[in-house]
């Protein structure tokens, strides 16, 4: 196993290292020295290589990730995994704002609390959060399945298209067009596989559903509480 | 007398405003409509250049080289932007516009050295082709937005805002989300689709300088970052997208336009191209990037006169959307098939409008087959046909641009210079900082 140490070399140096020098087949996995809050490790990555960063990360960490699996041992910054097309970006710590955000593919995995519009405008990924997870959550989300083991704050799943939310805690308030929805053997079956592939051991059965309402689909100036 | 009052329109309550309020009452939404500000407003217009005479020496129209060379993005980046023209196409979204008309954006653009640009719903493999130099844009939407394209681009372009709608989102209706379209923003097909206003992944100044890194760590710092806002507080918002670490700074007057906006927002919010142009270079000056920095100016550039001005007063380049649209046929009354010309007046009156007024690219039924999603009148518009008559429209651009540069003794478009130029109005000599013609007055600054 390969170690890069971001205390001998710059931020720009790692990742064209890891975009242009890289053997994943030599090299499976590699271990992450001193990233020390650093914004934009690991981002761009298009490589089946496991990267192990030992501490915090900064803003954007694995933003736009393709193949690769990325885990932070700390908490991160701002919109980890940012456009994440496949692969899978897991935090042993918390997340600040926008995890996730604008996912195309792939996993995300905090295992603490997500900060607010966790998976904002997601568009295919699925993101699992242990803990709880900020106000907005979800914002315009498109696409995907957003797991949420905690609480959700308010304005949960604004605007929805046809991402849906499981939430195992409370919801402190739903945003405009969501709304909760019975869950289903399909459900069940989603919620059990993500937590699988999180590592996270919930009964699925305490779960409820959020997904659109469809009420937005078509501009309609009569439904003035929704606007 | 009292018979002619009771025959004169009321200024505050016009036919148009009682129309306005007719249909408010009536549907109880407001307008949403395409293109940019109709209303009269100090425009490039106002300005004339003072061409050389006994003070200044000319050079031979015909005979003597004129540059235009063009280069945007030096600053970081390892292979900057480098143009044959300093006339760009503006962003322009695949879903508003069709697939055909891309194309003959691109295949335009590559004939005459130039960029183009995606929008918002990402960048198709035709433009992609066709453009010898794209532009990809980074929209708050994020529709289509992924690396493998990011890769493939020439420069990027971080929109902030558009002149038509700053601080506004986008609407685009249900009848334009084709199954190709909602397959590239991944949305349900026919739904009214909604663009945000604000990025996903950050908010403030500080924020994008952090996420522009980003996207510079994903390209290997190869390709300049483009940022484009909308003409409204301009001098702050340069200053502070020159801070977070633009190499180009793109400002959109009033005048840009639209696929889909509040009527409401089109006219009443941002300032005009004029004003914002002047703002735009002072706030470079005053951070000692003018000429580091470049500026690329948009909304309601029309002819050659109006790229010269532009570049006068102290742009790089300039940046075309609505005139480009109108070139392709665009308010034309007929389309053209093989040798007929097939009259479209009956689709225009459909519409409620006519051909010459229409501003109806947010219905999907666009009568000459540039903003449309319906196959049926896509095919109006055959990208070879296009691309040959934008073409004629930059070239034409291009030598208005350098016969004027010419006469005022210039061997280079770049050279072009505010003391070439006067206003003819008052309102044009306060918002653009020249003299008055005629005079050495400029409104609003002191004298001696």
């Amino acid at each position: 196993m390969e170690s890069l140490d971001l205390a001998k070399i710059s931020v720009r140096e790692f990742n064209h290292l890891l975009h242009n020098e890289l053997d994943a087949s030599a090299c499976p996995e590699i271990e992450v020295l001193n990233p020390n809050g650093l914004h934009n490790l690991a981002v761009g990555l298009n490589v089946p290589v496991k990267l192990n960063i030992r501490g915090h990360a900064g803003y954007f960490v694995a933003g736009m990730n393709k193949q690769a699996e990325v885990t932070v041992f700390g908490n991160v910054g701002w919109s980890v995994a940012e456009n994440i097309m496949s692969g899978t970006v897991r935090v042993k710590g918390f997340a600040s704002e926008c995890a996730g955000a604008s996912g195309h593919g792939g996993c995300v995995v905090v295992e603490g609390d997500a900060s607010s519009r966790c998976g904002i405008s997601m568009k295919g990924c699925d993101i699992v959060v242990g803990g709880n997870v900020g106000h907005m959550s979800a914002f315009m989300a498109q696409a995907g399945r957003l797991v949420v083991c905690g609480n959700a704050a308010h304005g949960l799943g604004d605007s929805l298209y046809e991402a849906v939310i499981y939430v195992r805690g409370k919801i402190n308030g739903l945003g405009a067009d969501a709304r909760e929805e019975p869950m289903e053997e399909s459900d069940l079956s989603a919620v059990r596989d993500l937590l699988e592939r999180a590592g996270m051991d919930c009964p699925v059965t305490e779960f409820k559903r959020v997904a659109s309402a469809r009420m937005m689909y078509h501009w309609d100036p009569d439904r003035k509480e929704l606007y | 007398m009292n018979q002619g009052i009771d025959r004169e329109e009321n200024y505050s309550f016009s036919s148009s405003v009682l129309s306005y309020i007719d249909r408010a009452a009536e549907r109880g939404v407001y307008d949403i409509r395409g293109l940019g500000a109709k209303r009269q407003i100090p425009t490039f217009d106002d300005l004339v250049f003072l061409t050389a005479s006994m003070s200044r020496y000319p050079l031979e129209g015909y005979r003597e080289k004129c540059a235009t060379k063009t280069v945007l993005g030096s600053l970081r980046a390892k292979k900057p932007i480098e143009l044959e023209i300093p006339i760009t196409i503006a962003g322009m979204s695949f879903g508003s516009l069709s697939a055909n008309v891309k194309e003959a954006l691109g295949r335009a653009a590559r004939e005459m050295g130039t960029s183009t640009t995606t929008g918002d719903g990402g960048m198709t493999p035709e433009e992609r082709e066709s453009s010898k130099t794209l532009i990809y844009q980074c929209l708050p939407s994020r529709y289509g937005f992924n690396p493998d394209d990011l890769l493939k681009a020439d420069a990027i372009e971080i929109v902030v805002g558009q002149g038509a709608k700053p601080g506004g989102g986008g609407m685009l209706l249900g009848l334009k989300i084709s199954e190709r379209v909602a397959a590239m923003r991944k949305l349900p097909e026919g739904i009214d689709q909604r663009s945000a206003c604000r990025h996903p992944d950050w908010t403030g100044p500080d924020d994008l300088a952090i996420k522009i890194l980003e996207l510079r760590e994903i390209t290997d710092w190869q390709i300049p970052i483009y940022i484009k806002i909308g003409a409204t507080r301009v001098r702050d918002d340069v200053k502070l997208a020159v801070k977070s670490g633009a190499d180009v700074v793109v400002v959109d007057g009033m005048q840009g336009g639209t696929a889909a906006t509040q009527q409401v927002f089109i006219e009443n919010t941002g300032i005009p191209t004029l004003p914002a142009v002047r703002l735009a270079v002072e706030a470079l000056e005053e951070m000692d990037m003018l000429g580091k920095v470049q500026l690329i100016v948009s909304g309601g550039i029309r002819t050659g006169a109006d790229v010269a001005k532009a570049l006068a007063l102290g742009a790089d380049a300039v940046s075309l959307g609505q005139s480009v649209l109108m070139a392709l046929g665009c308010n034309r009354p007929f389309y053209v098939d093989g040798d007929r010309q097939v009259d479209v007046s009956g689709e225009y009156e459909a519409l409620g409008t006519a051909a010459g007024h229409c501003h109806h690219c947010q219905s999907g039924l666009c009568p000459v087959g540039v903003t449309t999603q319906l196959p049926e009148l896509e095919k109006r518009m055959q990208p070879e046909w296009g691309a040959r008559r934008l073409k004629n429209y930059l070239q034409t651009l291009n030598m208005e641009l350098t016969t004027i540069a010419r006469a005022c003794g210039k061997s280079n478009v770049h050279h072009l210079e505010r003391e070439d130029l006067v206003a003819l109005t008052v309102e044009a000599a306060a918002m653009a900082k020249l003299p008055l013609a005629g005079t050495d007055w400029i409104p609003g600054v002191k004298q001696g």
